[in-house]
C-alpha cells in the first residue's frame, strides 16, 4: 500500500507537466487551427528555447537549494556581449563569455565560503550584470553574428525545430544530472549536504560546478535569444528571472531537497510559453495575462500539494 | 423586387467609385503596444479606439484589436507579435519596446505577408514602416527657443526619459546638437525622469542641492511639473521649464502665466499618431506605394493657445490630434510630392 502510494505520487509528479502541456496544446489547436502546423509551432515556441536554457541554469542552482535572481540580467548581458564583441572581434567575445562562466563559478565559491544567502548575492549581482550590459550597449542595437542568426532561424521541413531543440536540452541535462554518478553526487548536496561532506565529497567543488553550469546555460540562453531577436538590448531578458523559477516549479522541481526534473522543467517552460499564446487566442485582455499565468502556476502547485498531502 | 434590380447597379457603381472601401473591407489590423502606464500611452490607446471603431463601423476594415503587453518587456512583445502572426492579422501596428530587439519577430511577420507599421517607439527592421516625429529636431528646437529667451546663455538641467529607448536617445542627441550650436549654454546635470512627474520630481530634488543657479530645464515631456515642484520645494526660483503638452503641465503654465506672466515652450508628439499609423497600414493594404519613413510635425502649444487647448484636453490627458482617413491621405500625398 505504502509502496504504491509513493509510486503513484511520483508518477503523478512526472505526469503533471506533460498532461498540462497536452491539455493546453489541445485548447490552442481548437481555438486557432492555423497554429496546428510546423509554421505555427515554430512561431509559438521559438522564444521558448532561450527560456528553456535559462530555466536549466536556474535548475542547477535550485538543485543545491539556492535561488538565482540574476539570471535574467545575466542573459541580457550575454546578449549584449554577443551583439558587440562576439560580432566585431570573436576572440574577445569568446573570452568575455568564458569570463562570465568563470564569474558564476566564483559566485558559487563566494556564496559557499562566506555562507551568504544566494538570494542576496544574486540580487546584488543582477544590478552588476545589468550595469555592465548598459555600459557595453548604452542604447539598444548591435548585431547578432551571422552564424548565430542562421543557426536560430534554421528551419527543417516537417519537424518544428524548437521541439527538437527542447528535446535535446532536456535529454542532455537529464543524462548529465540524473544518470551520471557525479550528477547524483551534485544533487546529493541539495538533499543532504551533511551526509555528502561526511562521505568525503567537496561541497565547494560541487557548488562551483553547479554555478559554472548555470553560467554556461545562461550564456547559451543569451546567445539563443540574440540569434532570434537579431540584436540586443540590456533589458531584453529581465523577465527570465521570474519565468525560469516558474518554469522549474511548474516542471516539478522543489526549492529544497535537491529534487529536480530536467524533462519536466522543459515541459513546464513550453507550457508557460503556450499559455501566453492560448490567452491571446482567447482574447483575454493582456492586463489579465500575467495574472492568468500566475493562476495556472497556483493551480498546478495546489494540485501537487493536495496529492502530496493525501499520500502522506 | 424591381427596386432591388435597379438598386444593385447603383450600389456597384458606388463601390467602384470608392476603391479603398472595397479593397480593405475584409482586412484585420492589430495594435501591439508595449506599455500603458503613463498619460501619453492612455491617450494614445483612447485615440486608437475612437478612430478605429469608426473605421470598422464604416466598413473600411473588418476588425481592429489592441493588445498591450502586461509588462514593458521586449521578449513579451516579441511573443505577442508572433501570436498575432498566427491569428492571421493582415497588418500589425506597433509601439515598440526596443528599436532593434523585436527585429526577428518583425521579419517573421513581413515574411508571412503581414504589413508592419511602427510608430512612436519605432523599429529598425527595413521591412517595417516607421511613423514618427523628428525628436532630434524637437530636442534642438528646445535650445533654439532658449537662445531667443536667454541670449547670454546659462546653466541647463536636462531631464531624460527611459534609458535605452529610441525616443530618449533621439531627444538627447537633438538637445546636444542645440547646445553645440549655442555654446553659451551649459548642461550642468542630467537625470532620468521616465516621462513621469513623480519620478522626475524625485530625480531633480536629488541633484538640486549640488547644483549652481539653473536658468532653464530641457525635458522630454511628462516631467515639467515634477521639475517645477522640486524647484519650489527647494525654495529656488522657477527656471524656464520646457513642457510636454500634458494637461497638468498646461494647467501649471496657465496658473504661472496668470500670477507672474511666465512664458515657455511646450511641444511633444501627439498621442493620436497611433491613428495615423493605423491609416498608413490601411493604405498599404489598399495597395498604395508609400515611403517606409513617414515623419509628421510634432504638436506645440503656444502661449496664447493654452486656454483653448486646455479646454479640449481631458484632465490627466495630453494635447492631441487624431487623424481621419482624409487627413492621413493628405499627409501621405504631401510626403510623396515633397520627394
Amino acid at each position: 500500500m505504502f509502496q504504491s502510494a509513493i509510486l503513484s505520487q511520483s508518477v503523478f509528479r512526472a505526469a503533471l507537466p506533460a498532461v498540462t502541456l497536452i491539455l493546453l496544446l489541445a485548447t490552442i489547436f481548437t481555438l486557432q487551427p492555423r497554429a496546428m502546423s510546423v509554421f505555427g509551432i515554430n512561431l509559438m515556441l521559438n522564444l521558448a528555447v532561450p527560456i528553456a536554457l535559462a530555466t536549466m541554469a536556474q535548475l542547477f542552482i535550485i538543485a543545491i537549494n539556492d535561488l538565482d535572481l540574476s539570471i535574467g540580467s545575466f542573459v541580457g548581458l550575454v546578449a549584449c556581449i554577443g551583439a558587440t564583441w562576439l560580432n566585431d572581434s570573436p576572440l574577445l567575445g569568446v573570452a568575455a563569455l568564458a569570463a562570465c562562466v568563470l564569474a558564476y563559478a566564483c559566485l558559487g565559491a563566494l556564496i559557499h565560503i562566506r555562507r551568504l544567502p544566494s538570494i542576496v548575492v544574486t540580487l546584488g549581482m543582477s544590478f552588476v550584470w545589468l550595469g555592465l550590459a548598459v555600459m557595453l550597449l548604452p542604447t539598444p542595437g548591435g548585431a547578432s553574428p551571422t552564424w548565430l542568426r542562421q543557426l536560430m532561424s534554421f528551419r527543417a521541413p516537417y519537424v518544428p525545430v524548437p521541439i527538437v531543440a527542447s528535446i535535446i536540452i532536456a535529454a542532455a541535462v537529464h543524462y548529465g544530472l540524473m544518470r551520471t554518478s557525479y550528477g547524483t553526487i551534485l544533487r546529493g548536496f541539495g538533499g543532504n549536504p551533511q551526509a555528502m561532506r561526511r562521505s568525503g565529497w567537496s561541497m565547494l567543488r560541487a557548488t562551483m560546478t553547479m554555478y559554472a553550469l548555470a553560467g554556461l546555460f545562461g550564456v547559451l540562453a543569451g546567445l539563443a535569444l540574440l540569434g532570434i531577436s537579431t540584436s540586443a538590448d540590456a533589458n531584453i531578458a529581465l523577465r527570465y528571472t521570474l519565468l525560469s523559477i516558474a518554469g522549474a516549479i511548474l516542471g516539478g522541481c522543489e526549492f529544497v531537497g535537491g529534487r529536480v526534473s530536467p524533462v519536466g522543467t522543459v515541459l513546464g517552460v513550453l507550457t508557460l510559453a503556450l499559455a501566453g499564446s492560448a490567452l491571446t487566442f482567447l482574447r483575454i485582455s493582456p492586463d489579465w495575462q500575467v495574472g492568468a499565468q500566475g493562476a495556472i502556476l497556483i493551480v498546478v502547485l495546489a494540485l501537487r500539494a493536495a496529492v502530496a498531502r493525501k499520500e502522506s | 423586387m424591381k427596386l432591388k434590380t435597379i438598386a444593385a447597379p447603383i450600389v456597384a457603381a458606388l463601390l467602384a467609385a470608392t476603391p479603398a472601401l472595397a479593397d480593405t473591407s475584409g482586412k484585420r489590423i492589430a495594435l501591439s503596444n508595449n506599455y500603458a502606464g503613463n498619460t501619453w500611452r492612455q491617450a494614445m490607446l483612447k485615440s486608437w479606439e475612437t478612430v478605429t471603431k469608426v473605421a470598422v463601423a464604416q466598413g473600411k476594415v473588418r476588425e481592429v484589436s489592441a493588445f498591450t503587453t502586461a509588462e514593458n518587456q521586449v521578449t513579451e512583445q516579441a511573443a505577442q507579435i508572433q501570436n498575432l502572426i498566427l491569428q492571421g492579422y493582415d497588418a500589425i501596428v506597433l509601439d515598440a519596446a526596443s528599436p532593434t530587439a523585436l527585429n526577428g519577430s518583425i521579419k517573421a511577420a513581413c515574411d508571412a505577408g503581414i504589413v508592419v507599421v511602427s510608430f512612436d517607439g519605432i523599429v529598425t527592421e527595413p521591412c517595417a514602416y516607421r511613423v514618427q516625429v523628428d525628436y532630434k529636431e524637437l530636442g534642438a528646437r528646445q535650445v533654439e527657443y532658449l537662445a531667443t529667451r536667454l541670449p547670454k546663455g546659462g546653466n541647463l538641467l536636462e531631464i531624460r526619459g527611459i534609458a535605452g529607448s529610441s525616443i530618449d536617445d533621439d531627444l538627447h542627441t537633438g538637445i546636444m546638437r542645440g547646445v553645440e550650436k549655442h555654446p553659451q549654454f551649459k548642461i550642468v546635470a542630467s537625470v532620468y525622469g521616465d516621462w513621469t512627474q513623480t519620478v522626475a520630481q524625485k530625480a531633480v530634488a536629488g541633484v538640486l542641492p549640488s547644483l549652481p543657479a539653473i536658468d532653464a530645464v530641457v525635458t522630454q515631456g511628462g516631467d515639467g511639473t515634477g521639475a517645477a515642484e522640486a524647484f519650489r520645494v527647494a525654495g529656488r526660483p522657477t527656471p524656464i521649464i520646457i513642457l510636454g503638452n500634458r494637461y497638468d503641465e498646461l494647467a501649471w503654465w496657465k496658473k504661472q502665466r496668470e500670477t507672474n506672466g511666465y512664458t515657455t515652450f511646450s511641444g511633444t508628439i501627439a498621442p493620436g499618431i497611433s491613428t495615423l499609423a493605423f491609416w498608413v497600414a490601411q493604405q498599404v493594404l489598399d495597395g498604395k506605394q508609400l515611403p517606409k519613413d513617414v515623419t509628421v510635425p510634432y504638436l506645440t502649444v503656444a502661449q496664447e493657445d493654452i486656454d483653448t487647448v486646455l479646454a479640449r484636453t481631458p484632465v490627466g490627458g495630453v494635447a492631441n490630434v487624431e487623424y481621419t482617413q482624409a487627413d492621413a491621405e493628405k499627409i501621405l500625398r504631401d510626403l510623396a510630392d515633397a520627394k
